[in-house]
């Protein structure tokens, strides 16, 4: 699961969640995957990302030194910042580990990178 | 037994190991799979030159993700079967992947895609595999919460094999209560075996802002338009008739049509005297 999923994951689907964000993280496994930089998305979608949200995912993961806290002006040109904003929005990766919902602390597992969502039927 | 796949077991069963393998080996099942998504994309209008972040319902092995991929967009896929998104870890798709019930809603902030599509999937919420499934209310809370997720202005392209008429009204129904517009497309209507149901969902909202004056080359351009109305109304006036819409123009007309019929009574009664019908016969003794 990469950290821009993350970023846009909730878990409002379950009965009684009403904002269900950011989900914590409890990684047990990380990977850093090499990805093509493509500095058009990466400025697209810092408009959608919750940047502190980003910031606290990777603090979870032990990297919350090397992320700058806001997002700077003119962040479009900033290719030093779009690239790092790619490495952490698309090329960390956690592999196994568990999300948890802030508001009800159901845990949400993650195995071989792929987050289980699924609800059981009194949850929903 | 039906040969429907999905009168058979629930999706997540059906799409066990065995069925997952055939969508990684069997090339005539991929390249269906490949045209159609080929389509789908097609339909999402998206712009053009413009790296998207698109979701893929019911994702599979992401056959239907690699074409999103090829022509240059980012995408999160998610399928209830863990058999065939193991295939599509396997194949090393670049999408990021999620087990998730599309009947249970989409766990996505607000506005967090461009687009949408899915191939084969949608026929699958109508149907009822557990005692507590009721297919309309699935059917209405997933499309409310994929109407959440998507940017305004943005698409939703499903393919998918209605089982009956009913069925499309079902999905159809339940898509404009969550808020969408549009409807079916139906590729190949004459052909049995070419025909594909695609249903294309709008959110409406914002259209491409338009272009400001001044940007580019054409800076010498004159940026007004001369108001011609008024010369019209000039050009009237020279004819020696009323401006349009102005009171003696209107008087002139209600003239006009009291002139007209008085001219038109003169006239019936000029026939009725002179009238020789067979039917009639002269009527001239009438008055």
């Amino acid at each position: 699961m990469k950290l821009l999923t993350h970023n846009l994951l909730t878990s409002k689907c379950l009965k009684g969640v009403t904002v269900g964000y950011p989900l914590a993280i409890v990684a047990k496994e990380v990977k850093v995957n090499e990805i093509d930089f493509n500095p058009e998305f990466i400025s697209r979608m810092i408009q959608k990302v919750d940047w502190a949200a980003l910031c606290k995912a990777a603090e979870n993961l032990g990297h919350s030194d090397e992320l700058p806290p806001n997002v700077v002006d003119d962040y479009e040109n900033n290719e030093e910042f779009l690239k790092k904003a790619h490495h952490f929005l698309m090329e960390i990766e956690v592999m196994n580990g568990d999300l948890i919902c802030p508001e009800t602390g159901r845990k949400f597992p993650v195995t071989d990178g792929i987050p289980n969502m699924l609800a059981n039927e009194d949850e929903v | 037994m039906s040969g429907r796949p999905e009168h058979q077991a629930p999706p997540e069963i059906f799409y066990g190991e065995d069925e997952a393998r055939k969508y990684s080996r069997n090339t005539r099942m991929m390249e269906i799979q490949l045209v159609m998504s080929e389509r789908a994309v097609e339909l999402l209008c998206l712009p053009e030159n413009q790296p998207c972040h698109i979701i893929d319902l019911g994702c599979g092995s992401g056959l239907s993700g690699e074409t999103l991929t090829e022509q240059g967009h980012t995408w999160t896929g998610v399928d209830i079967s863990s058999a065939m998104l193991g295939v599509a870890k396997e194949r090393e798709v670049e999408g990021d992947l999620l087990l998730g019930d599309l009947g249970q809603g989409l766990p996505f902030r607000a506005g967090a895609f461009d687009g949408a599509i899915s191939i084969s999937a949608l026929q699958w919420l109508c149907n009822a595999d557990q005692r507590s499934h009721n297919p309309a209310k699935r059917l209405y809370t997933f499309f409310s919460s994929l109407y959440s997720c998507l940017s305004r202005g943005s698409r939703a392209v499903f393919q998918f094999y209605p089982e009956n008429s009913s069925q499309v009204e079902l999905i159809t129904s339940q898509a404009m209560k969550a808020g969408f517009t549009g409807g079916l497309v139906v590729d190949y209507p004459n052909s049995t075996k070419a025909k594909k149901f695609f249903l294309c969902l709008m959110t409406g909202g914002q259209q491409p802002l338009p272009a400001a004056l001044g940007v580019d080359s054409r800076e010498n351009a004159p940026n007004h338009v001369a108001f011609s109305q008024k010369r019209d109304r000039v050009k009237q006036l020279r004819s020696g008739k009323a401006p349009k819409k102005s009171r003696d123009w209107i008087l002139e007309k209600k003239k006009n049509v009291e002139d007209d019929k008085e001219r038109k009574r003169e006239k019936t009664l000029n026939l009725l005297v002179e009238s020789d019908h067979p039917m009639y016969g002269k009527v001239s003794n009438l008055f």
